[in-house]
């Protein structure tokens, strides 16, 4: 079986929400959506207060390149445009909307009927996906279409559809595969033929095996998509270490996926995409994991964009009573949530509670070059040393020990014995020196 | 035996003769000229080293005041008015008396008034707590209290007050090299002007918010209400983006402002302590009662409304 081939570690699995059924989310009475959904520049709102607006409705267009437009998730009234809290506390442009019944607008297609014929062509296919502001639902929601138009002089040779869900706890993507494998399936044929490869993988990790079956099962309808099964290792999610593990190529310092000649997706992006292309369904609705070892409930939700946590929360039974942090996100790569209140986004992948023993932080102790740190890396670099030259504020040695690499796994910082934050400081060294880099005459 | 030893020596000593020879003409050859004064002012500084001036360290100083025309744009904080007299006398210059300058931690959120909204439990750095997130209070604009101000510090001058979780600067200690200010994420931390007696006067608060939303995040917060800027008589106080600042070259330190703020923002400092009703004096009550203010601790504790 296959893996990546550089660190990696091995984190308890904690899937407990996987065999909970996809439930729909009851619909706010106030739906606070966001215009900072995606990566890149916020989306400008188009409506103003007091505008009626219907589920799937145009609110808000993308700004730039690389950025995505913002659909309504319910139907109701704008009942203002203001600055609201994100999850982190940071203030963030948002369209409020006072929730009056559920009305859809008349061209979406909401039958259940799986629609398998792709209509459209390549550029078409592209413009649909921008248009209903679809964005990359793996964690970094980079928008669809900008990945799937490769920059020119590079050229895409094969796709790979991302079920690895490698981060603990989270079972959003295995709940698609296993309810809606046609669609991921169409909806990476979709992205195949937007660009123009005709080879496609879906690398998924050996602990989802009933996902794995349903997908054997569906794929032999397409014969041009292979099921890869991998390895469990986190963080195989990583799209570079995912391109690792499927075929084999890496991607160089500095690069993108794009230079091994693969575009990686998600499967709830693959699901999006089925939807904006076949359904004519703008992005306006995720999935939703909620769990932990305290939680009383497991629940995976589909959820509309814009439902502030809290009420997720209060639904589910308010926060268990030994829960100490609240995680956006897996126990890896997750963000503790500083402000309950703040709306969900497209890319809200889960609302996890971890206890105190889980979270709390062990005491500090100095490095005793044991190099685990090293050795648990997954993009080949050397922690401790990072974290040292950030923490004397050596940008230049940082930065020839290729700080600008790190994808923040946080491996090195799981399997320290001496508990050293390394992370943390390596985070903030690599967003100086990044800073640093943007800030030179390009040549 | 004796002729090897012999001839050892003289081989030597010519060869040393010779080389003698060549590196006197190629030290006259490559000779660098250097203002000798450099030594001389060098000699004078203080040697911390600590680039508050702006240059490298007290040699490129030195260097750059023995290069200038005048010593109006160079300052050593470290040194201070003494310091730059004497360089001033060895290098024949004058020098115009410069007002001392502190540190001053512009922030009183101190937890009772600024209350936590969550737990922050990474590392204990502010650089990295304000690059991950607004911070584990209502107040995105204070002090985190981690404590980057006091790491920086080459003089020991700045603890934390373990009751206010905020950084308390000893203005005996204080040089104003400006070594915390460049530490500070938040940019919390002025240098001002140290005042006669140690006496100043300054907004403590930098929260831009509006008036409601920073009152509710902390409730020592200046709102930007423009009630200072309107009593000041020397028109010293501006309020700019919801926070008031007073321009320190302006300020007569009459401290009417400090009673006029309805949130106690404006903290007088190192003032003697008064009487606690206002006898109609035209210095107004900084109504700071029984404490007996220890340095560079608001003594405007006042009125809690």
């Amino acid at each position: 079986m296959k893996t990546f081939s550089l660190g990696g570690v091995h984190p308890a699995d904690n899937k407990i929400s996987c065999d909970a059924a996809i439930e729909n989310f009851p619909i706010p009475e106030t739906a606070y959506i966001s215009m900072s959904q995606h990566l890149g520049a916020p989306a400008e709102p188009i409506v103003a207060v007091g505008d009626k607006v219907k589920v799937g409705q145009l609110i808000a267009n993308a700004s730039g390149f690389i950025s995505a437009p913002v659909h309504s998730s319910v139907s109701g009234t704008v009942k203002a445009i203001d600055t609201i809290k994100d999850l982190a506390g940071n203030p963030c442009k948002a369209v409020v909307i006072t929730v009056e019944g559920d009305e859809w607008v008349d061209t979406i297609d909401r039958s259940d009927a799986i629609v398998k014929e792709i209509k459209l062509d390549s550029k078409e296919i592209i413009a649909k996906i921008q248009e209903c502001g679809v964005v990359g639902l793996g964690g970094a929601t980079f928008p669809t279409n900008v990945k799937l138009s490769p920059p020119p002089g590079k050229k895409a040779e094969f796709l790979i559809i991302n079920a690895a869900e490698c981060e603990p706890y989270l079972t959003s993507d295995y709940r698609v595969l296993v309810e809606m494998p046609e669609q991921v399936l169409i909806g990476a044929s979709i992205m195949m033929k937007a660009l123009n490869v005709t080879q496609g993988f879906i690398g998924i990790e050996e602990n989802k095996p009933k996902a794995i079956e349903i997908l054997n099962k569906y794929a032999s309808a397409y014969p041009q998509i292979k099921v890869v099964v991998l390895k469990k290792k986190y963080p195989q999610g990583g799209e570079k270490q995912l391109i690792d593990a499927v075929v084999g190529r890496r991607v160089p310092s500095k690069g993108l996926p794009i230079d091994t000649g693969a575009v990686v997706q998600n499967v709830g992006t693959a699901l999006a995409v089925y939807e904006a292309v076949q359904k004519n369904k703008p992005l306006f609705e995720g999935i939703l994991t909620v769990t932990g070892q305290c939680s009383n409930v497991q629940k995976n939700y589909k959820h509309r964009v814009g439902t502030p946590i809290s009420k997720i929360i209060e639904v589910t039974g308010g926060i268990p009573e030994n829960a100490a942090k609240v995680i956006s996100g897996g126990p890896m790569m997750g963000k503790a949530m500083a402000n309950l209140d703040a709306p969900t986004l497209k890319g809200s992948s889960s609302v996890l509670y971890l206890t105190e023993d889980q979270t709390k932080r062990k005491e500090e102790s100095n490095c005793i070059r044991c190099g685990k740190c090293v050795s648990a890396c997954p993009m080949g670099l050397e922690p401790y040393l990072l974290n040292k030259l950030s923490k004397v504020a050596r940008w230049d040695d940082a930065e020839a020990h290729f700080i600008y690499d790190c994808i923040e796994c946080g491996c090195c910082q799981f399997t320290c014995p001496a508990y050293i934050p390394l992370l943390d400081s390596i985070r903030f060294g690599k967003a100086k020196v990044m800073g640093i880099m943007r800030s030179r005459p390009k040549k | 035996m004796s002729t090897t030893i012999i001839f050892t020596v003289v081989s030597l000593s010519l060869l040393g003769l010779l080389l003698a020879v060549v590196l006197y003409f190629v030290a006259q050859k490559f000779k660098v000229e250097e203002d000798p004064r450099i030594d001389i002012v060098e000699a004078l500084m203080p040697g911390a080293n600590c680039g508050g001036c702006g240059q490298a360290g007290c040699r490129a100083f030195a260097e750059a005041c023995t290069k200038a025309e005048n010593l109006d744009s160079l300052y050593c904080p470290v040194g201070g008015n003494p310091v730059m007299q004497k360089i001033a006398g060895a290098l024949g210059f004058e020098v115009a008396e410069k007002a001392p300058m502190v540190a001053v931690v512009r922030c009183a959120g101190s937890c009772d008034k600024r209350p936590k909204t969550n737990v922050y439990d990474g590392a204990a750095s502010c650089a990295i707590m304000s690059a991950l997130y607004p911070g584990d209070t209502g107040c995105k604009y204070g002090c985190l209290g981690k404590g980057d101000c006091i790491n920086a510090c080459n003089f020991g001058a700045i603890s934390m007050d373990p009751a206010t979780g905020l950084p308390v600067v000893d203005d005996e200690k204080c040089t104003a090299c400006g070594a915390c200010v460049k530490a500070c994420p938040k940019g919390v931390i002025e240098l001002r002007n140290k005042g006669p007696k140690s006496r100043r006067v300054f907004v403590s608060c930098i929260n831009k918010d509006k008036g409601g939303v920073a009152r509710k995040a902390c409730t020592a917060a200046c709102i930007g209400c423009g009630k200072c800027a309107k009593v000041c008589p020397f028109g010293a106080i501006t309020v700019e983006n919801n926070v008031a600042y007073i321009d320190f070259n302006k300020c007569k330190l009459c401290t009417k402002c400090v009673a006029e703020c309805p949130t106690g923002a404006i903290h007088a400092v190192n003032f003697p302590p008064r009487p606690p009703k206002p006898a109609a004096a035209p210095a107004a009550p900084a109504a700071a009662p029984a404490e007996p203010a220890p340095v560079a601790v608001p003594v405007a504790e006042k009125k809690e409304a």
